[in-house]
């Protein structure tokens, strides 16, 4: 429980961090580290160098609303989403979902930008990022959400790239994020998200039952025909490959999808 | 100051104000000049042959101190693991084991090499840099299959896996009653394997003197005295050269009584480098390597009459010992001897218990040990019964519990219940959770398509081990009485050395308030020490087994009793009295009559110390006395858990916990509240969450953390409602009897028969542990294809 000998960078600018996660194979970013610091704890990673960029939360963390877009800085911490009375009303389901990660300790320290970064399935914000049509804007370019989660723990950054914002859509509809798990701070056995946006239309996601977080569409196609929750809800198994592991075997969660995104757009306020 | 009232007193714990403000003394808090750092390289694999040792890449770190393998401690190290008869003094095949594999480890964790460097992260580094090469073996990961001619063996110079087979009572026994009977229920039951999961994980600093020739060992154990019985033994030391220190310990549960490989490696180490060395388990390790509790299957049987009159009993219990048989590994067969619980039967039961050696860490004992087994199946059995026969689970057990003016009950294997009033218990727990409400919510909610349900558990418990007669043979030869020293000084104040060693159960507090009492001495003066061989008495037999309390606060008792015998001689001549006609009350002794002229204990100490004593009284006021209890003890009481179960998802919720104890008379409410509090969080966490998984394949351990291990926390348990009886222990004289495993003995049932009634509209009879959604939503979804079909 603890880790190999790494170098230790503090970025003071974006280009910097940039510039420094350029110099290895194996360099790594630390934001809240709530992801890396266990791996490397456990020596599952040993990264060569860790670039700290929690120097640059002046710049990187921050909440700002521009018309029809919330745009959120990647340091951004779970506990100032959470929080913030701009998320609340532009996009209140991202506000519950950052107010159900892990516990407190990890809401003040985890961030947006580590979280899709790391690209763990298990992650809630992806889900959110996916089904809403977020844009993850980088040092180099934006990223359309479709295109950024490319499979487990896998996503297009370059290594010398670092998320700096996400800005999702506003939408104050009726919202719902269901988590389920067995501990209050554990990750989701499988989430599912649904949100109303404002042109009437829904938005679904599914956490956790796939190599990557998924969009349900087929269950957004059949609530715009008209079809009934229970009935749109079917169509949650589109796309989904859980794993078994001790939490559940990979039939239980897709059938947890069913149920959970059945019950997100029922019960979305 | 009521110095009377301080035996049951609700008063705070007096060491928590240390242990809650970063003030404790745990084994990583201690530096020792020199210090070096040992990390252990374990076999990945479940079974392996080890072909080769390369070490060359931790030489080649600097800091890197030694690298030592079983060659190098086989010198320093000798005898084999100690295995206590337990229940079970014939086994069967008992591997050898040595502190380190040799040329073959035999589970996933098992030490292979020790690496010593001038820190953690060098010792780290050291043990990864070190090639073993394994040749896989075929490994034995499962229990019943283990038995199976076919099989591979765990090891391979054991002739079969099986580690005993031992009949407590033929079916023959109970052939009449079966064959009389009107209904028979059977069931397999299993209790999956838990760890114990402490907060403070293991850990042993060791430290040798060569001037004194004097090792001393810092560790988390709750048994410091047996350590330094076995540690000594296996270096070849005679006991006085070793000192074992255990200052705060966080936690055990059953886990910290064994000694483990690395209590002997540690000390070897030290001796050897002529340096302090210090091993801290990391948690991948204490899930891996700490010995697991549970792990049993039983196969039950039961023979009643329609109007719920039961007859007799068969239990079978296949028990997983691990690669080794633990310590204490053959204690687990006790769960036969209690199968018959709170209950009679006339019929007879018929036990028998089967040891299966697999490639897996060793099981011991972990908090309740075969007693929630006992009560578990049991409690199941009399809940099937009543579903079978359509009769309510009260009623049924109303009709077959030991009655209050049958005891002392001797049960059917002569083993003597001491007291109680079981359907006491139960009357009151019904009535604090609203039982005969309950019944009625619950139609109203089956309407609604909801599923609501109530599990009773009516517990009994053994402890307080125990009398010399029946555990001097249980451990091979150590009975397991307690000791305890009082030394009161000349201005008043007095230390309690008592040998058992607390571990989370308050005993700085309890002892400290028997003493007050029997001392007549204020609660402020009275200093309770434990957990260093170097003081006190000369042995010490731990804590475990819910002892602490009626074995070694009665030996607090006596030695403070023998303290008030001399006093009252000492006090007589300074009253110039006789001592029989002096009383002492309220910590004064006075000419009965005449309570005005008194001396009190202190001023009577004084004198103890001073000229004048009266003829044949030795200087000095102190007095050691070693406690045999004439029985063990016997408490109980009746748990009602209710649950709505979630039929889309499997997910169950936990509505109300009500539990109603007896644990005889009480020392401190609080601390009694406290224990059943942890208790019934770790009965709930069994019955729910907990499940060390190992791929059924491979062999490999699947649950190394805690977020893969679930230990549920405060958000997962509801608070329970706590409400006791008081049916005093007749063996001994403070009539008190254990609560420290009390609640884990009871919730598991609790909680499995509360989510067995909710689903019983379905046809579901039985659930096994742990209920998680997966395995209940596979359950109902079949149930439900059965209704359907």
């Amino acid at each position: 429980m603890i880790p190999a000998a790494f170098r230790y960078q503090r970025a003071s600018s974006v280009d910097e961090a940039s510039r420094l996660l350029g110099q290895g194979e194996d360099v790594k970013v630390l934001a809240g580290g709530h992801s890396l610091i266990p791996l490397m704890r456990l020596r599952l990673a040993q990264p060569t160098m860790l670039v700290d960029i929690n120097p640059l939360e002046g710049e990187l963390g921050y909440i700002r609303r521009d018309n029809g877009t919330l745009r959120v800085g990647a340091l951004t911490r779970h506990y100032q989403i959470e929080q913030s009375a701009d998320v609340q009303r532009a996009l209140p389901l991202l506000a519950e979902v950052a107010g159900e990660v892990g516990d407190l300790q990890v809401r003040s320290m985890g961030t947006i930008g580590g979280v899709l970064a790391h690209a763990d399935p298990a992650g809630d914000y992806g889900t959110l990022a996916l089904m809403l049509d977020a844009t993850i804007s980088t040092n180099r370019r934006s990223i359309p959400a479709s295109q950024f989660f490319l499979g487990l723990f896998t996503t297009p950054l370059a290594a010398d790239e670092l998320i700096t914002e996400v800005s999702f859509p506003v939408a104050s509809g009726p919202h719902r994020y269901i988590k389920f798990r067995r501990r209050l701070s554990d990750w989701a056995i499988v989430g599912a998200g649904a949100q109303r946006m404002d042109d009437g239309q829904w938005r679904v996601g599914i956490t956790n039952a796939a190599a990557t977080p998924v969009r349900a569409s087929g269950v957004e196609q059949a609530l715009a025909s008209g079809a009934s929750p229970a009935e749109a809800a079917r169509q949650a198994n589109q796309g989904l490959d859980p794993a078994s592991d001790v939490r559940g075997s990979a039939e239980y969660k897709t059938h947890l999808a069913q149920v959970l995104t059945q019950r997100a757009i029922e019960g979305a306020t | 100051m009521a110095i009377s009232q301080m035996i049951g007193a609700r008063i705070h714990r007096r060491e928590d104000p240390h242990l809650i403000t970063g003030g404790g003394r745990y084994v990583e808090d201690l530096t020792r000049p020199g210090l070096l750092t040992m990390a252990i390289v374990r076999s990945p694999h479940p079974h392996a042959r080890i072909r080769r040792i390369n070490a060359t890449g931790a030489h080649a770190i600097p800091g890197v101190v030694a690298v030592l393998t079983a060659a190098d401690f086989k010198p320093l190290l000798s005898g084999t693991h100690p295995v206590a008869p337990a229940f079970i003094p014939e086994k069967h095949t008992v591997p050898q084991r040595f502190p380190i594999a040799d040329d073959e480890a035999v589970f996933q964790g098992e030490p292979v090499a020790v690496v010593v460097a001038q820190n953690r992260k060098l010792a780290v580094d050291g043990a990864q840099a070190i090639e073993v090469e394994y040749e896989p073996l075929p490994a034995v990961t499962d229990l019943l299959p283990a038995l199976e001619p076919g099989s591979p063996r765990v090891h391979t110079t054991d002739v079969d896996n099986l580690a005993w087979d031992t009949t407590f009572s033929p079916e023959d026994s109970v052939k009449a009653a079966f064959d009389q009977a009107e209904v028979v229920v059977k069931e397999r039951i299993l209790q999956q394997r838990l760890a114990p999961t402490p907060i403070e994980p293991r850990g042993v600093t060791a430290e040798y003197d060569r001037f004194e020739d004097q090792l001393t060992i810092w560790m988390a154990t709750q048994n410091p005295h047996f350590i330094r019985l076995f540690v000594s033994g296996a270096m070849g030391l005679p006991e006085t050269k070793v000192r074992v220190i255990s200052h705060d310990v966080g936690g055990g549960f059953g886990s910290k009584i064994s000694p483990y490989p690395e209590d002997y490696l540690v000390p070897a180490t030290a001796r050897l480098l002529k340096r302090p060395v210090r091993w801290i388990e990391t948690r991948t390790e204490s899930l891996q390597t700490t010995t697991h509790g549970r792990g049993q299957i039983f196969d039950v049987e039961v023979a009643a009459k329609r109007d719920g009159s039961l007859l007799a009993m068969k239990v079978t219990q296949y028990l997983d010992a691990g690669a080794y048989v633990g310590t204490f590994g053959a204690f687990q067969p006790v769960a036969c001897l209690l199968a018959g619980g709170a209950y009679k039967w006339p019929g007879g039961i018929a036990a028998r218990t089967v040891g299966v050696l697999t490639n897996r860490v060793p099981t011991d004992p972990y908090r309740g040990a075969g007693r929630p087994e006992a009560t578990h199946l049991v409690e199941r059995m009399l809940d099937k019964l009543a579903q079978e026969i359509g009769m309510d689970p009260v009623a049924v057990r109303q009709k077959n519990f030991v009655r209050p003016e049958e005891f002392p009950f001797t049960n059917n294997f002569g083993l003597v219940y001491d007291s109680g009033n079981y359907n006491g218990a139960l009357e009151r727990a019904l009535q604090l959770s609203g039982y005969n409400d309950f019944r009625r919510r619950q139609e109203q909610a089956r309407r609604d398509g909801r599923y609501l349900g109530i599990g009773l558990s009516t517990w009994i418990e053994i402890c307080g081990f125990g009398p010399s007669a029946a555990t001097a043979p249980a451990t091979g030869g150590l009975a397991l009485v307690e000791s305890a020293q009082v030394r009161v000084h000349p201005t008043g104040s007095a230390q309690v050395f008592v040998g058992t060693h607390a571990h989370g159960q308050g005993h700085d507090t309890t002892f400290a308030q028997i003493a007050a009492d029997t001392l007549g001495l204020p609660y402020e003066a009275i200093e309770i020490r434990h957990g260093d061989t170097a003081e006190g008495p000369a042995f010490g037999y731990g804590t475990y087994g819910s002892r602490s309390l009626a074995v070694g606060g009665m030996a607090v008792r006596t030695a403070g009793k023998q303290i008030v015998a001399k006093a009252q001689k000492i006090a007589a001549n300074m009253l110039e009295a006789s001592a029989d006609d002096v009383v002492f009350d309220q910590g004064r002794f006075h000419v009965r009559g005449n309570p005005g002229s008194a001396k009190t204990m202190a001023e009577v100490a004084f004198a103890a110390y001073g000229a004048g004593l009266p003829a044949g009284t030795d200087h000095g006021l102190e007095a050691t006395s070693y406690f045999d209890p004439p029985n063990f003890v016997w408490p109980f009481g009746s748990h009602v858990c209710e649950v709505e179960v979630d039929p889309a998802t499997g997910d169950v919720k936990l509505l109300k916990y009500t539990a109603v104890d007896d644990c005889g008379n009480i020392i401190n409410p609080l601390i009694v509240e406290g224990q059943l509090h942890g208790g019934i969080a770790q009965g709930i966490a069994q019955a729910l969450f907990e499940e060390v998984s190992y791929d059924p394949q491979t062999g490999q351990l699947l649950t190394g953390t805690l977020a893969d291990y679930l230990v549920p926390t405060a958000n997962e348990i509801p608070s329970p409602l706590l409400d006791r009886t008081v049916t005093p222990s007749p063996t001994n004289e403070l009539g008190v009897k254990g609560i420290g495993e009390a609640g884990t003995i009871a919730a598991s049932a609790a909680v499995i028969n509360a989510i067995v009634d909710a689903l019983s509209p379905l046809g579901i009879s039985h659930v096994d542990m742990p209920a998680s959604p997966d395995r209940l939503w596979k359950q109902i979804r079949q149930a439900q294809e059965g209704v359907r079909a």
